[in-house]
């Protein structure tokens, strides 16, 4: 599983990094974004590549947990 | 997520705003100026005294508003976060060449669309410019360009930029001698609506903006970046509603809200070239800043300091565009803004290339 470490970088770098990271088509990726448009976007992004996302916060810092 | 429920949102919300910058003009904003958050940054750097043109200064209650509408949502929503530290030098370059670009065309790209609502057709090559503008800027981010990341920073320093809009709002009601407002029919800073009707709409636009993340040049960066057309819904229903409700004002008042000509448009040259060229410069800049003025004002309303830092930008551009005579007028662009406008699109190319391809510590 790849993990993606966003956090910090604000739109649309997070969803250039994730899709950069699913060149390599594997079915779960973590992404790390801390804050709200960053989530959305990369869960939007996920979810029109037909992924599940799941989302857990802590500390205002999102994981994202994107499975097939 | 509910994809389909947020798209009925940003629509509505694209509506709202339109027929609210449309509304605007009724009330007594310049002729296709329900919104613009250059000429508005302009106006009220004009009003502290940051330039001397004397037809546009005054403090833009929108501004204001927008600033705060965004603030009092976020924290509402438990988004206001205090963050900053990614590159504030090249935010502040970046807003200032963006300004230079606006007063070339005349308007952020906010008033760009509020222009094709009234029938201006000159922001059709205003359009054209901004489009291929996000594109070049969109080359770089494919290509890994970045401003680094932010850090998280104590709560003053993203309450600053909101706090100064009090401060603001506190001058222009008391309206001390040292504040420069232009006379009623002393040129666009003389037409404003009441400063109640500007401040609410500011505030609604601000939080709707907040709340929707609508963006004018996140719409056509995400259809060419993702083909998300989630942003350009909203870009094209803020030009549905301020194009119907134009219509409608112009059929059941006295005043003309809408006129499709090239010539003889409010606050506009007919230049085409250099429209272009000016929205390029602002297409190209505000994609490496991350947004629109409009999606800046939001940000720093969030609490996003360097967002505010380009705000900063932006005044200091505009404060410059009108001591340096760069700002185009009706006659048309001037030959010093012609000038500022070619060394921005290389400043800002600079920039993009220093970002994406010389990079410390790049990893590929």
């Amino acid at each position: 599983m790849k993990t993606v470490d966003a956090r910090g970088l604000s739109c649309p770098e997070p969803v250039i990094l994730l899709r950069k990271a699913m060149a390599s088509k594997e079915s779960a990726y973590t992404v790390l974004v801390d804050n709200a448009v960053s989530k959305e976007n990369v869960t939007r992004a996920a979810q029109h590549q037909g992924y599940k996302v799941s989302v857990s916060e802590k500390d205002g810092e999102y994981t994202l947990s994107i499975t097939r | 997520m509910n994809l389909k429920g947020e798209k009925t949102g940003i629509i509505l919300a694209g509506l709202v705003i339109g027929v609210i910058a449309s509304l605007l003009v009724l009330f007594g904003n310049p002729a296709n100026m329900g919104f613009c958050i250059a000429c508005f940054l302009r106006d009220t750097a004009g009003a502290l005294g940051l330039h001397r043109a004397a037809a546009v200064q005054y403090i833009r209650p929108e501004i204001i508003g927008i600033v705060l509408g965004s603030f009092i949502l976020a924290l509402g929503k438990g988004e206001f976060k205090a963050k900053g530290g990614s590159a504030p030098m090249t935010r502040f370059v970046l807003g200032f060449c963006a300004m230079v670009g606006c007063l070339m065309f005349l308007g952020c790209p906010f008033r760009m669309i509020v222009r094709l609502g009234g029938g201006d057709l000159n922001a059709i090559l205003g359009l054209i410019g901004f489009a291929a503008g996000i594109l070049t800027g969109v080359f770089f981010l494919n290509k890994g360009y970045s401003l680094k990341r932010s850090y998280q920073l104590p709560v003053l320093e993203g309450a600053i930029l909101p706090a100064v809009q009090v401060v603001l709002l506190v001058l222009l009601i008391a309206a001390p001698a040292f504040i420069f407002f232009t006379e009623p029919d002393g040129g666009p800073g003389g037409k404003h609506a009441a400063l109640i009707i500007s401040l609410i709409a500011g505030l609604v636009v601000g939080a709707l903006a907040q709340r929707t993340r609508l963006c004018m040049v996140g719409g056509i960066r995400d259809v060419v970046l993702f083909k998300e057309f989630r942003l350009l819904t909203g870009f094209a229903a803020i030009l549905v509603g301020c194009l119907v409700c134009n219509l409608i004002l112009t059929a059941v008042t006295p005043g003309t809200y809408f006129k499709a000509a090239f010539a003889g448009q409010a606050v506009a040259h007919t230049d085409g070239l250099w429209n272009a060229l000016g929205m390029y410069l602002v297409g190209f800049a505000c994609v490496l800043l991350g947004g629109c003025p409009l999606r800046q004002l939001v940000l720093s309303g969030e609490g996003n300091a360097d967002s505010a830092v380009a705000v900063l930008g932006l005044i200091t551009g505009a404060a410059f565009c009108h001591n340096f005579g760069l700002a185009s007028s009706a006659d048309g662009p001037t030959a010093n803004g012609k000038v500022a406008v070619l060394l921005g699109i290389a400043v800002v190319a600079v920039i993009a290339c220093a970002n994406t391809f010389f990079q410390e510590g790049k990893k590929n």
